[in-house]
């Protein structure tokens, strides 16, 4: 189509010309399209740059002085604990994920148990149950043990949160390890533990890394465990934007800097992930 | 025993001769080993809390009068049906799905037949299209919420100002209108999600087939309806009931944009505010069965879609 785009005017078959004009239609549109759905952030980049005077204008100002205001009183108000918070959290629950499920997976596709196809919907079915669900027993067990406002707590519910996923996740990639090369090693004497490690895990890396990265964004962004589970001490990323939900003057551009520094490490990841996003959305299945 | 090991040995290709050689352990618990940590992590942390909500739903139980617990009957369930926040919840809940997985599946398929074709800057346009799901989802309703719904400065207003004058209708939208604002917000981060899945759908697509029907002279349109529909009708059912599941959880967006002002609230944020606010837990977990309940009629059809994809995936 791209070649076929450039040449149009010198051919001279009317049947070509219609098929490129509907062709550039199409584009332009897909443009169009993916414009629209960019502007939103676009704009959000834009406005965090800008004073706070300069931010909250009306008619909107498309070139303002660049300006790191927002960010300087984003990150004068001490975001640092929250967002170590985050990170703690993210990266221990998805740590902790991987070490699970990667048995786990191994257990219901390369060597099933026998009933492998019930386990693995069991897991999808967790999945479905709303967390608000669930939301009141995990409070009260949490002030009756004490580890109300601890992010270990928090940790160790996200990794039941995301094992499901992960499990489905690398189940479909282990299932593409050629039966040959495990056998092998396991008459050469390997157990479980060596060829987990030294034979599977480095033949699936992609998809670990694929399953860790999305482990890590669902982690990153959940808000309502960690706003019922965390206050002061413990508080994530999410919890300390709730700050800014009721309006405080002046404070747009501080808003988007906000809104923009805690998802970077989302975009981030989800770019990192591109390609395997949709498998691990889709619980691995769509490939 | 044997002919169960028997079936293992041909499904995996071949007998495991180092492993039965090693223990006194038995093959079936052999296999079972790996597995168990991560499948009593995730009975122990998933249903049992469960199970908890189920309790206490049949409970008196305000942690403001602690002195009045005790067992209720169906009476808490009583309570969620006849009141009508929620019975509004759930009602809001039904809407704000419904609107936002058609708005997606729609805007989805259409943006992903438009990349399904090659040309310049396709991936640059990809990239674009998702970058709204890459944020976090609070960060996200903030977005929207202060930046383009803000009836003063915000970027809607702001363009009705610079197309229709100084005198432009300056509406305010979070306000007058709540839901249509929750259901743009959300679809705004939800459609590449849905694009994505059937993007996936149409690149599987045998397109030595297609091009056969093509040089038979079959039209755009014909093989769109006769070939690509079909073919895609597992990514759609798919898209859209993972896409209901996720959204009918919907509570970052509802809590930010609107705080279920003005019977905007749907049922996990009825939950949260009966539980959190107003800690009539007793009331509050009856909530959630009816919300788990709701939820499990999809869950039922979903699972059932997956199971097919996945089958049709190992065969």
């Amino acid at each position: 189509m791209t070649i076929a785009l450039k040449p149009s005017s010198r051919r001279r078959a009317p049947f070509r010309d219609k098929a490129d004009r509907q062709g550039l239609g199409l584009t332009v549109l897909a443009w169009a399209i993916g414009l629209f759905f960019f502007i939103p952030f676009l704009w959000m980049v834009l406005v965090s740059f800008r004073s706070e005077t300069d931010a909250a204008t009306n008619p909107p100002q498309l070139f303002a002085p660049f300006s790191v205001e927002g960010y300087r009183n984003f990150f004068g108000a001490d975001p640092w604990g929250p967002l170590l918070n985050s990170a703690t959290a993210s990266v221990l629950s998805t740590a902790l994920v991987i070490a699970l499920a990667f048995p786990a997976a191994y257990a219901l596709s390369i060597r099933p148990v026998k009933k492998w196809q019930d386990v693995l919907f069991f897991m999808l079915s967790t999945k479905m149950l709303p967390i608000v669900a669930a939301i009141l027993p995990i409070y009260l067990f949490a002030q009756f043990s004490g580890l109300l406002d601890n992010i270990l707590l928090l940790t160790i519910f996200y990794t039941s949160m995301n094992l499901p996923i992960a499990i489905w996740m690398l189940r479909s990639f282990l299932a593409e390890v050629p039966v040959e090369m495990i056998e092998a090693a396991q008459i050469d004497g390997a157990n479980l533990r060596t060829t987990l490690r030294q034979v599977i895990a480095p033949v699936v890396m992609p998809g670990i890394a694929a399953a860790a990265l999305i482990c890590f964004i669902f982690s990153w962004n959940e808000l309502l465990l960690a706003r019922v589970l965390t206050s002061t001490v413990a508080q994530t990323a999410p919890v300390y934007l709730t700050g800014f939900v009721t309006s405080q003057g002046l404070f747009l551009a501080q808003v988007c800097a906000a809104s923009l520094v805690v998802s970077i490490p989302v975009l981030t990841a989800g770019f990192a992930a591109q390609d395997k996003l949709v498998q691990g959305l889709s619980m691995g299945a769509v490939k | 025993m044997s002919t169960e090991v028997a079936e293992d040995a041909v499904r995996t290709g071949a007998p495991p001769p180092a492993e039965r050689r090693q223990s006194g352990m038995s093959e079936k618990w052999r296999r079972r080993l790996p597995l168990l940590p991560a499948l009593i992590f995730v009975i122990v942390l998933t249903q049992l809390p469960f199970l908890g909500t189920l309790i206490v739903s049949f409970m008196d139980w305000n942690s403001y009068y602690p002195d009045d617990r005790g067992f209720a009957g169906f009476s808490n369930y009583a309570r969620v049906f006849t009141d009508v926040n929620a019975r509004s919840a759930v009602l809001v809940t039904v809407m704000l799905t419904v609107s936002v997985v058609v708005i997606c599946l729609v805007l989805g398929l259409l943006i992903a037949l438009l990349l399904d074709r090659k040309f310049p800057g396709r991936g640059v346009v990809r990239t674009m299209m998702i970058t709204p799901f890459l944020l976090v989802p609070i960060a996200a309703a903030l977005l929207w919420k202060h930046a383009l719904y803000n009836p003063e400065y915000g970027l809607l207003n702001g363009l009705l100002t610079v197309f229709l004058g100084d005198d432009a209708p300056q509406p305010d939208w979070v306000g007058s209108m709540p839901l249509p604002a929750l259901i743009a917000a959300i679809s705004w981060q939800w459609t590449p999600f849905m694009m994505l899945i059937l993007l996936a759908g149409l690149q599987s697509r045998p397109m030595d087939v297609v091009e056969a029907a093509r040089i038979d002279g079959a039209s755009s349109w014909q093989i769109f309806i006769h070939m690509t529909l079909p073919h895609l009708r597992p990514y759609i059912e798919l898209s859209v009931l993972l896409g209901t599941i996720y959204v009918v959880q919907n509570f970052d967006h509802v809590f930010t944009i609107t705080a279920g002002a003005t019977g905007s609230a749907n049922l996990p944020y009825f939950v949260y505010q009966t539980f959190y606010t107003a800690q009539d837990y007793g009331r509050a977990s009856a909530a959630g069965v009816v919300t788990v309940a709701g939820t499990l009629v999809v869950a039922m059809l979903a699972l059932r879609t997956v199971f097919t994809v996945f089958q049709e995936e190992s065969r």
